[in-house]
């Protein structure tokens, strides 16, 4: 089972506060952050707090049932 | 030959007088490799200049804020700043900053535009009726994100005095010896302690309660680490934008030409502020080092493993490598990717905050007053960390 990353081009701003907090999840190619996979092992508790922490809320995080699950609210 | 062989500069550079960037930085982005600088207190370190050795410093994990702890931090005073949340590394750094995240989201603070510009009306209207000359800094820049902070954390505006000093003095470079560095600190703590002890007794809807809760329900932080965080966010809430205020106004008066077109097109105000952001070098040189973890090659040299990093923003902002007319003000500039709330996991939590204070505050002030210009002379803060008018006199 997996979840599925993703970030929003249109709201990153580059901050690079996802990639400084889980570099092996995210990277800065450039300006904007991406996934460096789209699906990662599930329960990988370090995407949530990096989509929780993200200026923009730019970043989401599926669960295997494609629900939203981060950022949490 | 390489930069080891050469004593350290003695550093920072720029004056505190004004918001030039010192002429040492261009040399320092031109020469391959990092320069060696020696601040007045702590260890030697290096000194990175260009864009991409900054967000390479700033953003890769390789580098930590925890590190400082162990070290002889380079530092502009003799009291250690133990910074809270600002000298932790992931994911100790990740837990905090969660729990304050939400607060600061575009989203959320996007909510309070409204009530910045109603508060930006009644400040100009105090001004108008007061009449010229008017001190900027007391009567607008100050207020605007002090209100602004203290509602949102709750603390009581009428305290603005008070905290205000302990604010200065910890932002200050100047011949505090430790011991009154310390003791500023512990009162602004106490201050701030018996503050909690009332949220605690009468939970608000205030981000102050919000942590209590988080501490108190979810243990997800200790007191202490609740107490610097409201600190925290009370000091850095306030004390940059009311700094970059009036250093943003000065900057578009000195350029004519920008402030025509602004006010000819508000809707720039956007990239305006963005540009200002960029443009204006708001710290008198760098600070919060970052400790290489491991050999790490910036820029051409090798930093080892336990030297520390300085930053200097307002040089990487005014990089030609990254911007196009690095050197010259240009407030319809898109795609500007600028360092000035920094970069990685300390970005500047804050940001979309005083993103929207700043275009609220400038873009009402000189809509306002078409006349605007200074009226007298400025005072400068000297010797702190931020530089900025400390008094600046204007007329309309």
């Amino acid at each position: 089972m997996s979840w599925r990353l993703s970030v929003d081009p249109g709201e990153c701003m580059g901050s690079g506060m996802c990639a400084g907090t889980a570099p092996d999840l995210f990277a800065l190619d450039g300006d904007r952050s991406r996934p460096v996979r789209e699906h990662i092992p599930e329960g990988d508790e370090r995407a949530l707090d990096a989509a929780d922490i993200c200026p923009m809320r730019a970043i989401s995080v599926q669960n295997a049932d494609g629900r939203k699950i981060g950022p949490r609210e | 030959m390489t930069a080891t062989d050469h004593a350290p500069l003695a550093y920072p550079f720029n004056s505190g007088q004004d918001l030039d960037l010192s002429e040492a930085y261009e040399r320092a982005r031109d020469t391959p490799g990092l320069l060696r600088v020696r601040m007045q207190y702590g260890e030697p370190a290096w000194l990175a200049t260009r864009y991409a050795d900054a967000r390479l410093v700033l953003g890769d994990q390789r580098f930590s804020r925890a590190l400082s702890l162990e070290h002889d931090e380079p530092r502009a005073s003799e009291g250690r700043r133990d910074s809270g949340i600002l000298s932790m590394d992931p994911p100790d750094h990740t837990r905090l900053r969660s729990l304050v995240a939400k607060a600061f989201t575009v989203r959320q603070v996007e909510k309070l535009r409204p009530q910045i510009r109603e508060l930006t009306t009644s400040l100009l209207d105090a001004m108008e009726a007061a009449g010229p000359p008017v001190d900027l800094v007391d009567s607008y820049a100050l207020p605007i994100p002090v209100a602004v902070i203290c509602r949102l954390l709750g603390v009581p505006e009428r305290d603005r005095p008070q905290f205000r000093a302990w604010s200065d003095a910890a932002l200050s470079t100047s011949s505090l010896t430790a011991e009154e560095f310390d003791r500023n600190r512990e009162e602004l703590r106490s201050y701030m302690a018996d503050l909690i002890a009332v949220h605690r007794a009468g939970p608000r809807d205030d981000l102050m309660t919000a942590l209590i809760e988080a501490r108190d329900h979810g243990d997800r932080l200790s007191e202490l680490e609740l107490v610097d965080l409201c600190v925290g966010i009370l000091v850095a809430g306030h004390e940059t934008t009311a700094t970059q205020i009036p250093n943003f106004v000065l900057t578009l008066l000195d350029h004519p030409q920008a402030l025509a077109r602004l006010r000819a097109e508000p809707t720039l105000i956007t990239e305006a502020i963005e540009e200002l952001l960029r443009f204006v070098p708001l710290g008198s040189g760098a600070g919060q080092a970052r400790y290489a973890r491991e050999d790490v090659e910036v820029g051409g040299t090798l930093v080892r493993a336990g030297e520390p990093v300085l930053v200097a923003i307002g040089a990487a902002n005014r990089d030609a490598l990254r911007f196009t007319e690095a050197g010259a003000l240009d407030i319809t500039r898109g795609g500007n990717a600028h360092l000035g709330f920094g970069h990685g996991v300390h970005h500047c939590l804050g940001a979309p905050l005083a993103r929207l204070e700043l275009q609220e505050a400038i873009g009402a002030l000189v809509a306002r007053f078409p006349r605007l210009h200074i009226a007298g002379d400025i005072t400068w803060k000297t010797e702190m960390l931020v530089r900025g008018p400390r008094v600046m006199p204007v007329g309309w």
